[in-house]
């Protein structure tokens, strides 16, 4: 028992291609702690970013800066009444949330945090996540339905128009990332060199081709790869219903759509599957374009010193975070009421920075450096959803299926097959 | 990698996906039928990865629990069945029915187990299948030997889409 | 315990055909009928994947193919319901009886 725990450390496979059930669990415990911690960061950081982008001030009085107001949201949504409409289909009412939150979770076990740092390594990876985040689209569908009520239909029906539309488009722009593993390109285009010639769906494959060709898919074949890095990102704003596609949940027209008649922790649970189901397709828009937990330039600027100066990242982001809240907590009125706050926004300071002191330390700092990358890659991601919901008003629903149908597929279709002639000749 | 369990994981697929067929067919309400056929697909997937094949079981979750339930569902939302659930279910001839499909399945059960030429068949020794190469491998075979039934498919594909805007579009 | 071997597989199929074929034909509804019908697509898809675990890929590629017409079919079925459902308010097979209304 302990020696195949131990064994597994010096192995250069995912737990889950090595056989290792125990480090798989273990992987599965961190993914599922981390996106908490995530979904928890990023429910501050979007009234956060909103309220400054629209010159408020935003959540201020629970804990300074209102570190601490997702978590008296979830508190407050946890202890709330669950309340269930009178002519509701019970089971279907009672389902459709888990269905919503199992797909946006299950998507996670082929994600590539690392070459190693992925549940399981699957032969069908890419195809996997697209399928399995596409059953989301069944809970926010059912959801609807068995609410008996009117907008929850209506947003239901939207919903499922919405997905069945720009899912096409998405899967278009996907496939023309995968033949870019496959083709090295030449002519002006010639740009890899050692590029490994087959083709593949496996997600760390992916990456590892991206290393191999030297180049990141959304710069490869210029402006090829870019298009269709801008085709999927569009889609998949529209897949996880966020703003300006948010017609399923519009909530000047319908209320909140498909979740009107959920409230405490069955809304709690929708809540978690939105943000997990963000996060999931902003890893697979990083491990397809952007080169997943690669660093920056990984072939461009080798040697011992760049690689000790990339390895410095993770801890210096962490020890700049810690010395912003120090700062912070210095600029905090002094005034007796607002002590406490005071006190509580430097001692997280203070934790930041000792995470990235530990961070600095040699064997963990070239450990955590591929998770880094790519949790940095997300976040970017991330903030951008924030800033469409800043900016963007919403569009309308024939719109919607204008864009999508008569945009976004032809251009899709468009940029596979221009992929495909320029790789091949 | 060997699949682990697999006489477990065998009858707790199958009985799952005969118990959703069961209710895809016995269900009064439609929506109730589409989730139960939606967990039949998704155990038919997971036999699929028992069988080295996870390129046809990927494409069975995207394309029919992701693609075509959804649009059942729709569907199905979109023409109000509330009335559909009050009326008589089964027709006048569901007794027959009934018998002819059991001994249509009797008989193939037959066949299998008895038959002399047909056991015969199945007593070839299992094809050694790359699972880590398997897409790869279905793609050759697709755009190698099958590449004009590929493009028949598309084809076909072309006039469904077509099809289905005449026939739901008030005015062309 | 026994072993699972294709048989086992194609007995599974056999059931989930029968299943599909007494929903096709005593089923009043016409979207219950279609997703009966979709059972019977994937139980000939089940019996194509289990005879490629002993004849090599073909199998599967025909199952691909299997799938796709059944996307096909579900499209075109669909929008025949709805046609249908618009002229004559009803989603009853037997209704069904009038070729030109």
């Amino acid at each position: 028992m302990l020696t195949s725990i131990t064994s597994y450390l010096h192995s250069n496979e995912t737990p889950g291609a090595a056989g290792n059930m125990f480090w798989a669990l273990l992987y599965i415990l961190a993914i599922f702690l981390g996106l908490s911690i995530a979904v928890i960061a990023m429910n501050w950081l979007e009234r956060k970013v909103l309220a400054h982008m629209q010159v408020r001030l935003g959540p201020m009085r629970v804990g300074p800066h209102g570190l601490l107001q997702p978590i008296a949201d979830a508190l407050k949504l946890l202890i709330k009444e669950d309340i269930m409409p009178a002519h509701a289909d019970r089971l279907v009412f009672w389902m459709a949330p888990l269905i919503t939150v199992l797909a946006a979770f299950t998507t996670f076990i082929v994600v590539p945090f690392g070459p190693t740092h992925a549940v399981t390594d699957m032969n069908i990876g890419i195809l996997f996540m697209l399928g399995v985040s596409s059953l989301g689209v069944l809970g926010i569908v059912t959801a609807g339905w068995a609410s008996n009520s009117h907008y929850p239909l209506i947003g239901s029906l939207r919903s499922s128009a919405q997905m069945v539309s720009y899912e096409v488009a998405m899967g278009l722009a996907v496939v023309s990332a995968v033949l870019m593993t496959s083709l090295h390109g030449t002519g002006v285009y010639g740009t890899g060199t050692t590029g490994s010639g087959t083709g593949t769906l496996s997600m760390i494959g992916i990456v590892k081709a991206q290393y191999d060709q030297q180049i990141w898919f959304a710069f490869k074949f210029f402006p090829l790869g870019l298009i269709a890095m801008f085709v999927f990102s569009v889609a998949m704003v529209a897949e996880t219903n966020r703003a300006p596609f948010d017609l399923p949940e519009a909530e000047s027209e319908l209320t909140a759509g498909f979740h009107t008649e959920y409230s405490g922790f069955r809304w709690s649970l929708f809540f978690l599957a939105e943000y997990s189901a963000m996060i999931a397709v902003s890893s697979i828009a990083v491990t397809l374009w952007f080169g997943g937990w690669l660093r920056p330039f990984p072939n461009a600027l080798t040697g011992a010193t760049w690689d000790l100066l990339f390895s410095l990242f993770p801890g210096f982001s962490f020890l700049g975070l810690g010395a912003l809240a120090l700062l912070s907590a210095m600029r905090m009125p002094r005034h007796r009421m607002f002590k406490i706050q005071t006190i509580g926004l430097a001692g997280f300071g203070a934790l930041l920075a000792l995470i990235g002191l530990g961070l600095l330390v040699p064997p963990l700092r070239d450990r955590v450096q591929d998770i880094y990358w790519f949790v940095a890659k997300v976040a970017v991601f991330m903030y951008l959803y924030i800033w469409y919901r800043g900016t963007f008003p919403r569009y309308r629903f024939d719109q919607l299926m204008m864009v999508g149908w008569k945009i976004l597929l032809p251009t899709a279709l468009a940029a596979l097959i221009a992929t495909a002639v320029v790789g091949v000749f | 990698m060997q699949p682990v369990a697999t006489t477990f994981f065998f009858y707790f697929l199958s009985a799952l996906a005969l118990l959703g067929a069961v209710f895809v067919i016995t269900r009064r309400n439609a929506v109730h039928s589409a989730l139960a056929l939606i967990v039949t697909l998704l155990a038919l997937a997971g036999i699929y990865l028992m069988l080295y094949a996870p390129f046809v079981a990927g494409v069975q979750i995207i394309l029919y629990a992701g693609g075509i339930m959804v649009l059942f569902l729709f569907v199905i939302m979109l023409v109000n069945l509330e009335r559909a659930e009050k009326e008589k279910q089964f027709n006048q001839q569901w007794l027959i029915a009934l018998v002819a499909a059991g001994g249509l399945g009797l008989l193939f059960v037959r066949v299998f187990t008895e038959s002399k030429t047909v056991s015969g068949l199945l007593q070839k020794p299992l094809a050694q299948l790359a699972e880590s190469t398997n897409t790869q491998q279905v793609g050759i075979a697709l755009y190698g030997n099958y590449m004009l039934a590929f493009e028949i498919a598309s084809l076909l594909l072309l006039v469904a889409i077509v099809g289905a805007v005449v026939m739901a579009k008030k005015r062309i | 315990m026994v072993p699972i071997t294709p048989i086992h597989y194609l007995i599974l199929a056999a059931a989930l055909f029968a299943l599909g074929t007494i929903g096709v034909l005593t089923r009043r509804n016409v979207v219950i009928v279609l997703m009966s019908i979709e059972l019977i697509l994937n139980a000939v898809n089940l019996n194509l994947v289990a005879f490629s675990r002993l004849w090599g890929l073909n199998g599967q590629v025909f199952a691909i193919f299997v799938i796709t017409d059944a996307a096909a079919e579900a499209a075109v079925g669909l929008g025949i319901l709805i046609a249908f459902f618009r002229n004559r308010e009803t989603v009853n097979m037997d209704e069904v009886d009038l070729l030109k209304w």
